[in-house]
């Protein structure tokens, strides 16, 4: 069995003004053919007007186990949404 | 299935661990690779994406074998597309798998090796350009019926790539009926091989749900974690329900002397298809499973210098551009 081809992560801009997402994996030997492959394999009915492909092992990810600690406190921050505030009908729409 | 009498893998972990764990499934919740999972949830699963993926793979080679003899260029680009869309389904499976720690050249190997199954469906032959038709509007159809519910099953990247590739069967599906309904409204000749094609791949298409599982251990787990959705019987019946009318419009004869119409079940009665010849199939017995693995296997050779150049080629860049860095610094 001969050395396999790096995992890569493709992203896609789906239209313009829009931001690229995550639509999988595939792998390649270098950028220049993971992006040939990411048109093959995640555009072929028009699906993107652009790919970036990222080496898979250059991702962090957060740890599951940290999910508590990293996204808890933002749940006790109620006063960062507006509704959080009256504002009486007469001063009107804000 | 494309994924057929998948064994589930016993588990014996924390029960406390197990019990959580379950309870997300209960509550629809999605799995994702670096979440904790049982052993046996995660060893199911490559065997069942796995055998998925090289399916989609397999599959390319019985329609395949009409690529240069479609009757105008037209059939021809539809079926070089189907086919590519077939590759592409392979693909996010394998990568799906892989997000749970199985490589791409161990699974490939295991195809190989046969140690990983296909669906016994691609072991049989495409005769005639009939026999496009048949695949597209049956094996895809019949496809179709498992991929739907797929899409909620409870693994994330599973869940994922059911999503893309059942945006993508219709067309496989609706070309293929099209394709047949051109023969069924055709010359006497090209009526008759529609009926044969329907003829030959009507039994195998429901051996594609697996043999009744409704006392299986293995599918009573599956359908606990949610990576099987529906019994096997439940879909066999989904897919003739909804296949006699469409043979009908056809003017084709469905191959089966016992199919009538069920008042009461509000749905049709059917004749099992010969499960000896399946697990005939299984066992490596079917028309063209050794035609299959050697078509696979002389790919995978000859294509290895050309994997290994790519990948030389790409080291000796990366190595010029980091020395051209170095000398720059
Ligand atoms: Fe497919
Ligand atoms: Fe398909």
């Amino acid at each position: 069995m001969s050395s396999e081809w790096p995992l890569w992560e493709v992203f896609i801009r789906g239209q313009h003004g829009l931001n690229h997402r995550h639509v999988g994996s595939l792998h390649a030997p270098d950028a220049e053919l993971a992006i040939r492959h990411a048109r093959d394999v995640y555009t072929r009915r028009n699906e993107g007007v652009s790919i970036w492909v990222v080496p898979s092992a250059q991702i962090t990810a957060s740890a599951p186990s940290e999910k508590g600690p990293l996204f808890e406190p933002a749940n006790a921050k109620v006063y960062r949404h507006p509704t959080f505030y009256d504002i009486p009908d007469e001063v009107g729409h804000m | 299935m494309y994924a057929q009498m998948v064994k589930s893998e016993a588990t014996n972990e924390d029960p406390e661990m197990l019990a959580a764990f379950q309870a997300r499934i209960d509550a629809g919740e999605r799995i994702e690779p670096k979440d904790w999972m049982p052993e046996g949830y995660r060893k199911t699963l490559i065997r069942q994406i796995g055998q998925h993926a090289h399916s989609e793979i397999v599959g390319q080679l019985p329609e395949g074998n009409w690529i240069t003899r479609a009757p105008t260029l037209e059939r021809k680009a539809i079926l070089l597309a189907k086919v590519q869309d077939e590759a592409g389904h392979g693909l996010y499976l394998y990568c799906a798998a892989e997000t749970l720690g199985v490589t791409r050249d161990d699974l490939t190997e295991q195809l190989l090796s046969g140690r990983m199954k296909y669906s016994s469906i691609f072991n049989y032959p495409t005769l005639t350009w009939a026999d496009i038709g048949a695949v597209g509007w049956l094996v895809d159809g019949a496809a179709i019926m498992n991929q739907v519910p797929l899409q909620r099953t409870s693994f994330g990247p599973y869940s994922r790539a059911m999503i893309r590739i059942c945006k993508e069967e219709s067309f496989h599906q609706r070309q293929g009926y099209d394709l047949i309904r051109k023969m069924a409204e055709g010359t006497a000749e090209q009526k008759a091989m529609a009926q044969d094609a329907l003829n030959r791949f009507w039994y195998p298409s429901l051996m594609m749900f697996g043999p009744s599982d409704k006392d299986s251990v293995h599918s009573t787990q599956s359908m606990a974690w949610r990576i099987k959705i529906n019994t096997n019987d439940e879909l066999r019946q989904k897919f003739v329900d909804q296949t006699v009318p469409q043979a009908k419009f056809l003017g084709l004869t469905i191959p089966d002397e016992n199919l009538k119409w069920n008042e009461d079940k509000q749905g049709w009665d059917f004749s099992e298809p010969d499960w000896s010849e399946f697990y005939e199939v299984l066992k490596g017995n079917g028309p063209c499973n050794t035609d299959r693995i050697e078509a696979r296997q002389k790919a995978w050779r000859d294509g290895a210098w050309f994997r290994d150049g790519l990948m030389g080629h790409a080291k000796k860049a990366e190595a010029r551009r980091n020395a051209g860095r170095i000398a720059a610094e």
